[in-house]
């Protein structure tokens, strides 16, 4: 059913203060495919995508058991260097954070913290990021612009260029599209279903018809546990869980 | 009976409405008309100085003998300036690191404990500082001036700096950690998540972020510092000359000020050289604050 995993998650409890938030999470993520987390809203999902990438080290409350492997290393293990295993994954928040700085450095800042400083370079990686993410055109004129000054839709696609730039294997995006309008929203699914035949792509969505239109495969998540998970088709034409079921059809999103 | 009721409720309605818009907008004025009212008084009591002597004169000149009616406020000018931006290049630093440890490193817990002891740093009375000042601060920075083999009794521009800064601290932190608490997690999130390390985060992004913001606040502590009389006039030394060094004497504005009115108004001139004295101070805080409002629009566009 999987032919390769890129990411093995083994029996993972995270505890949020007394509260158990992820209960005993066991499941692999296939490499290049495109992995939809589901769920209602408040069942998990995004504490488990930011533990994927150790996001989770932010907040000192958080206490995480078992084991996360991505191509055989302990994500978990104290450890691990933690900046490159988070270069390894580009991230996509609910609605754009844009750093504080131009267009052009948004896409180089990644770049210029591993060392990377010659203009000529820079300036390649620049254009090709922001036309992968077929922002180029957009912007091309403008690079020196504040970040802050696109639109909400063009952010979030300068923030997927950004994520791309370090050059990582998987793209963790939390509710990618939640902040968008539906023109834009479109066109970050529709460069996902893109970016996938590269990228491993685990996305975090509440929207049905978004994980529909996109997933390879699916996790389904509620209340911090994994109810069920497979491919897409499985799930949405024949689920076996009743809790699933009642989901996609519709009850409790 | 009802039909009569009903217009009555509806027009004491309408006079509640305008009525209350009228209360708010008496208060907008007076806001407005305070400094106003301050300026006019200072320029209508200064200005006849200007008669007989010229603005160049009055600021650029060091003679300062008022019984032969030389009024140069250059000594004062300058002592103010040096106190005040000593005080806020001691105070900056420790303010920013500060700022960064407790909402970026520490539990919530720490900032928590931490306010009450910021309120009490802001609220202790300024006279209690000058006296702590001169118990401690006058005889290190005499020891210190030792170490240099500068003769210096420690009345000087440096006590009074550090005094000014241990003062001007609890208000710039505040405005800074708010800053800081300010900034979305979701922002060290992406640049984290892009290999930055938390210190590359902090200085890189976060600082970026929150520049306008620091800058508002420094902005803040210079004008504070810049006025603040009490503290200042018990450690600097009051020595009418202009400062060569941090270790000797000066004079700041707001001290000739305090030491002098009521009671050396028998020389004439003297309460019009006063008045000028407050309105340079007021002069100059405007010119801080605007400048640094201009710096703060500045750096939010490159934002």
């Amino acid at each position: 059913m999987i032919n390769g995993s890129k990411i093995n998650i083994e029996h993972l409890n995270l505890h949020i203060g007394n509260k158990h938030i992820l209960k005993d999470i066991h499941v692999k993520i296939p490499e290049k495919k495109l992995t939809v987390i589901l769920g209602p809203s408040g069942c998990g999902k995004t504490t488990l995508l930011k533990s994927l990438n150790r996001l989770t080290d932010l907040y000192p409350e958080v206490k995480t058991q078992g084991k996360i492997f991505n191509d055989n290393e302990d994500i978990l293990h104290p450890k691990i260097e933690i900046t490159e295993l988070r270069k390894k994954m580009g991230l996509l928040a609910q609605s754009p954070y844009p750093l504080p700085m131009s267009i052009y450095d948004n896409i180089t800042y990644g770049l210029r913290i591993s060392g990377r400083r010659k203009k000529k370079y820079l300036n390649k990686r620049v254009e090709y990021y922001l036309r992968q993410v077929s922002l180029w055109e957009e912007v091309k004129d403008r690079l020196k612009d504040p970040a802050s000054a696109l639109s909400i839709g063009q952010q979030q696609r300068l923030c997927l260029a950004r994520g791309l730039s370090v050059d990582p294997d998987i793209i963790l995006a939390d509710e990618p599209t939640s902040a968008l309008d539906p023109v834009s929203s479109r066109e970050i699914e529709e460069l996902f279903l893109k970016l996938k035949q590269r990228y491993t792509i685990v996305m975090v969505t509440h929207i049905l018809r978004q994980a529909r239109r996109v997933a390879d495969y699916v996790i389904f998540m509620y209340l911090g546990e994994i109810i069920e998970h497979g491919p897409a088709k499985q799930i949405f034409e024949n689920p076996k869980n009743p809790i699933t079921k009642s989901y996609i059809k519709g009850i409790y999103s | 009976m009802k039909a009569i009721a009903l217009p009555n409720f509806k027009t004491r309605r309408v006079l509640r409405e305008s009525g209350s818009e009228f209360w708010m907008k008496c208060c907008y004025i007076l806001i407005w008309t305070m400094p106003i009212i301050l300026l006019t008084g200072l320029i209508i009591k200064s200005a006849t100085l200007f008669q007989e002597k010229s603005v160049l004169e009055l600021l650029f000149s060091s003679k300062w003998k008022p019984l032969s009616g030389q009024f140069g406020f250059l000594p004062f000018i300058l002592s103010s300036l040096w106190i005040t931006f000593l005080s806020i290049l001691i105070a900056a630093p420790i303010c920013l690191l500060t700022a960064i440890y407790i909402t970026q490193y520490t539990k919530r817990i720490v900032l928590k404990i931490m306010h009450p002891v910021i309120d009490i740093l802001a609220g202790i009375p300024s006279v209690i500082y000058g006296v702590w000042g001169i118990l401690i601060i006058v005889p290190f920075v005499a020891k210190m001036a030792s170490w240099f083999n500068i003769q210096s009794s420690g009345y000087s521009i440096l006590s009074g700096a550090i005094v000014l800064s241990v003062m001007i601290i609890p208000f710039v932190l505040n405005i800074l950690i708010e800053i800081y608490r300010s900034i979305p997690l979701e922002l060290s999130e992406a640049s984290l998540s892009l290999g930055a390390t938390k210190w590359e985060t902090i200085k890189k992004v976060l600082t970026q972020k929150a520049f306008p913001g620091i800058i508002s606040s420094f902005g803040l502590g210079v004008s504070r510092a810049f006025g603040e009389t009490i503290a200042v006039l018990m450690v600097v030394g009051n020595v009418v000359q202009i400062p060569r060094g941090i270790f000797q004497a000066g004079y700041p504005l707001p001290a000739l000020i305090a030491n002098n009115y009521g009671e050396m108004l028998s020389i004439p001139m003297y309460d019009r050289a006063l008045m000028l004295a407050a309105l340079i101070l007021f002069v100059v805080v405007t010119i801080f604050n605007l400048g640094s409002r201009y710096l703060i629009n500045y750096y939010e566009k490159k934002i």
